[in-house]
């Protein structure tokens, strides 16, 4: 669905955004009404959605509730925008867990200036998604502040999702000698936004991973029942996720590089720059564990879907040093793959 | 990866370590009596725990980490400087990466951008010039960082901002040499080298010649050396045949980047923009003679030390070393990082003490980041 | 110390300005090639060459990468030969161990 080409003549005046349209009045009415809520088409004049699903209805479901904030500069980028990262990414944390999503929330701050063509198609990206995904965004809310006080847009959408009686899915039912398999290629998401920047004045062809997952992780789920956790790599990239999993979990996780699925383009990048991929940010690949005998199912099923046509084995929990990610590097070598400190800072030396 | 593949493949590393153990057994090298190796180049020691090659070479091999990182040895007085002129209103300090976390006696540049000072993170000195073009009401400082692999880079700016009269473009100069202070190493009484692997990008630039000294007035063998694992292998198998018989010669396993005699369009970019400095400060090392460059005369217009009286120009220095800190003793290979008293609780790379944590190229941030405990490298083995 | 990556010259830019196009594994930045300028700037096009900090530093010199190789699968052939000695072959009393470079 998508909202271009409306009938009806725009009550908006000008072309950007106004601290008036934050105001409280009339003003801020059409803003939400035209580039809102016409496209979200939310059910009921009340402030709340009010929801009901037959899945939570079922004995043993549990809800699962995630938020997320999206503040990605710049908001549109190769392969996407920011609206259709901030229905990704709570859709993916959602599904990392088991659920099945089923509604959002999304709240805007909007920086005074901003275009409105920015906020149209940020919000026709969400809806696209949202249905992609076959989620419903059922409420929100906007707000306008000075210019400077925000970049353009940022975004906060809540998700909402059911995890049926039979599944639990956590970092700590990982066991050693189980397989850690990712869906896709690594780094893609991060490469694309320090090119997108354009401060660095590197131009590529990549474009971001952003992607709904939850489809994938019911496929999987079908056929490697037993799947131990799931994690979305996003900031901190694959090395955070696998940490993260490693001390939850209490054991040991050894990956191998030569296994590491790696665009040319995102290669290039990290040596430019002096960057190490396994710590780009992703938005549509997880790191998943597999018990042993699930692997091939797991694989299979990834591998039949565009999300997952990737799909490989990087390593497995072992029962060395506890809570350590250790990198069997190409060359026979072994380093630690430590947890990020702050951010990744391009380097010259 | 042309160029790059083919030095990381792991089969022929096979050979080349099988090559290595056989010299290092004919010297007689054991872990108690090891040969000791200074890789000068910061790259290089992050290569060696990046590939693991520490973990690969026999127990007769000792790693020195050298001095070779820039960022490691600024002292904290000149971070002080760059916060100075980066928090006047009127300028936009562009800086690489690296220096962002590196600590001050006050702050460091990512602490000052964060009280709003305006700066701003570049990939090359050219994109400071750019800066300039475009803001032509404010200052924009570079800070001019780096052995000679980067010198060329900072004065062929400043001679294009000539060229252009840019007035409101300038380079805080901190450029340093790699040859003095590997002097000032081979000088310490206290050094126990038998053996060095050469900047491979340094030497692209100032040829090997400058070297010779090594060879020929302190009998130790050096060989230039690039970058890929199987680079770094080759070079330490090449120091190791010297030792075994007896040679102490230049030798340059990047032939195929680094010309004999450099680049004869950077050396001369260089004489024309900088001069030596009488003294410049290393941290851990203290002032080294000749070891600083600064902009010379015809180009003090874009001299940001004399623009902004910062500096040396400015009157007494004090020199300025964290308390308890012992970079200095791990860069002259006296120490281990795990044996600084400071590793891993006064100094982390969340809070570096001292500048060996600083930059991921340091000995101990490498250690820290890469192989933090050999035990748990083991345990998994 | 001192990044850097080799990397294709593909384009001049700016004759003026001795700048051009590199690409590193299909990510293509524009830098100086003031360092490496021969009297053809044309010549360059289609050279690889060492980049750093935006600027190309030195041509790499594809015979002196492919003797470093050679040299590289010496050892290997020399183990072997090692190997074949070690098996009972003493007739062969030079080992052809090839020297790396000087």
């Amino acid at each position: 669905m998508n909202m271009t080409a409306p009938i009806k003549a725009t009550r908006l005046r000008g072309e950007r955004v106004t601290l008036a349209h934050g105001g409280g009045g009339k003003a801020m009415r059409d803003l939400i009404e035209e580039i809102f809520t016409d496209v979200f088409q939310p059910a009921g004049d009340e402030d709340q959605a009010r929801l009901t699903s037959d899945a939570l209805r079922e004995a043993g479901a549990q809800l699962a509730f995630t938020t997320d904030s999206f503040v990605v500069s710049p908001p549109v980028f190769p392969g996407g925008d920011i609206g259709k990262i901030a229905v990704c990414g709570t859709v993916n944390d959602l599904a990392v867990g088991g659920a099945k999503p089923l509604w959002l929330s999304a709240a805007f701050i909007i920086e005074e200036g901003c275009e409105f063509d920015l906020l149209r198609q940020v919000v026709a990206s969400m809806q696209a998604e949202a249905d992609k995904a076959g989620v419903r965004i059922v409420t929100g809310d906007t707000k306008v502040v000075e210019r400077g006080a925000a970049d353009k847009v940022f975004v906060t959408t809540s998700g909402v999702g059911v995890i049926p009686a039979d599944r639990h899915l956590a970092a700590d039912q990982i066991r050693p000698g189980d397989v850690a398999i990712v869906n896709g290629v690594l780094g893609d998401h991060g490469a694309t936004i320090l090119a997108a920047r354009g401060d660095m004045a590197l131009n590529t062809d990549i474009t971001s991973d952003c992607q709904s997952l939850n489809g994938l992780m019911e496929a999987v789920l079908a056929v490697a029942p037993n799947t131990r956790a799931a994690r979305d790599a996003t900031r901190g990239g694959v090395a955070s996720c696998l940490n993260e999993m490693a001390a939850a979990a209490k054991v040991g996780i050894v990956i191998e590089e030569t296994a590491l699925p790696l665009r040319a383009e995102v290669k290039g990048v990290c040596e430019v720059l002096g960057l190490d991929p396994l710590y780009l940010a992703n938005e549509g690949t997880l790191v998943m564990f597999v018990p042993e005998d699930e692997v091939d199912a797991a694989l299979a099923a990834m591998r039949a879907m565009p999300e997952g046509c990737d799909a490989t084995v990087i390593g497995r929990a072992t029962s060395g040093p506890p809570a350590r990610v250790i990198m069997k590097t190409l060359f026979g070598g072994q380093r630690l793959v430590d947890t990020l400190v702050g951010e990744q800072l391009p380097r010259i030396c | 990866m042309r160029y790059v593949e083919e030095f990381r493949d792991p089969v022929a590393a096979q050979d080349v370590l099988r090559a290595i153990k056989d010299v290092v057994t004919e010297i007689g090298a054991t872990k108690e009596k090891p040969v000791h190796i200074m890789e000068i180049c910061g790259g290089h020691t992050h290569a060696i725990f990046r590939y693991g090659l520490d973990r690969l070479t026999p127990d007769g091999i000792e790693f020195i980490h050298g001095p070779g990182c820039p960022v490691c040895v600024l002292p904290m007085s000149r971070i002080d400087e760059c916060v100075e002129i980066a928090e006047r209103s009127e300028v936009i300090f562009a800086t690489f990466g690296d220096a962002m976390r590196v600590p001050g006696t006050r702050k460091s540049l990512m602490q000052a951008k964060a009280d709003g000072a305006d700066i701003r993170m570049v990939y090359s000195p050219l994109d400071a010039l750019e800066l300039a073009r475009r803001n032509p009401e404010r200052q924009v400082v570079f800070f001019g960082l780096g052995f000679e692999t980067t010198t060329p880079s900072t004065a062929l700016s400043i001679q294009q901002a000539a060229r252009e009269k840019l007035g409101n473009f300038s380079v805080f100069c901190n450029h340093i040499r790699v040859p003095p202070p590997i002097k000032a190493l081979l000088d310490d009484p206290y050094m126990m080298l038998d053996g060095f692997v050469g900047p491979g990008h340094v030497s692209m630039v100032i040829g090997t010649h400058p070297y010779d000294f090594i060879a020929d007035d302190y009998c130790k063998p050096i060989v230039v050396a690039g970058f890929e694992p199987l680079d770094l292998l080759q070079s330490v198998l090449m120091v190791l045949r010297q030792i075994r018989d007896g040679r102490a010669e230049v030798e340059n396993q990047y032939a195929r980047v680094v010309p004999e005699h450099g680049n004869p369009i950077s050396i001369a970019a260089i004489e024309d923009v900088y001069e030596p400095r009488p003294t410049f400060e290393w941290r851990g090392l203290g002032e080294i003679d000749a070891s600083g460059l600064r902009i010379r005369h015809a180009y003090q217009a874009y001299d940001a030390e004399e623009k902004f009286s910062v500096g040396y120009g400015a009157g007494p220095r004090l020199v300025t070393e964290p308390e308890g800190c012992a970079c200095g003793q791990v860069m002259t290979g006296r120490i281990k990082p795990l044996q600084c008293p400071q590793y891993g609780t006064g100094c982390t790379p969340e809070m570096p003490l001292g500048a060996l944590m600083v930059s991921s190229e340091g000995a101990c941030a490498a250690y820290y980041q890469y192989s933090a405990a050999d035990d748990v490298l083991e345990a998994a083995e | 110390m001192c990044l850097g990556i080799p990397g294709q010259i593909v384009e001049i830019t700016d004759a003026d300005r001795l700048m051009a196009m590199a690409d590193v594994s299909g990510v293509r930045r524009e830098v100086s090639v003031a360092c490496v300028a021969p009297a053809a700037l044309s010549d360059l096009v289609g050279e690889w060459a060492l980049i750093h900090v935006g600027f190309a530093m030195s041509i790499i010199d594809a015979d002196e990468a492919e003797k470093t190789l050679e040299a590289l699968r010496g050892l290997g052939e020399a183990q072997e030969t090692l190997e074949a000695m070690a098996q009972g072959d003493a007739a062969l009393a030079e080992s052809p161990v090839t020297e790396v470079m000087s």
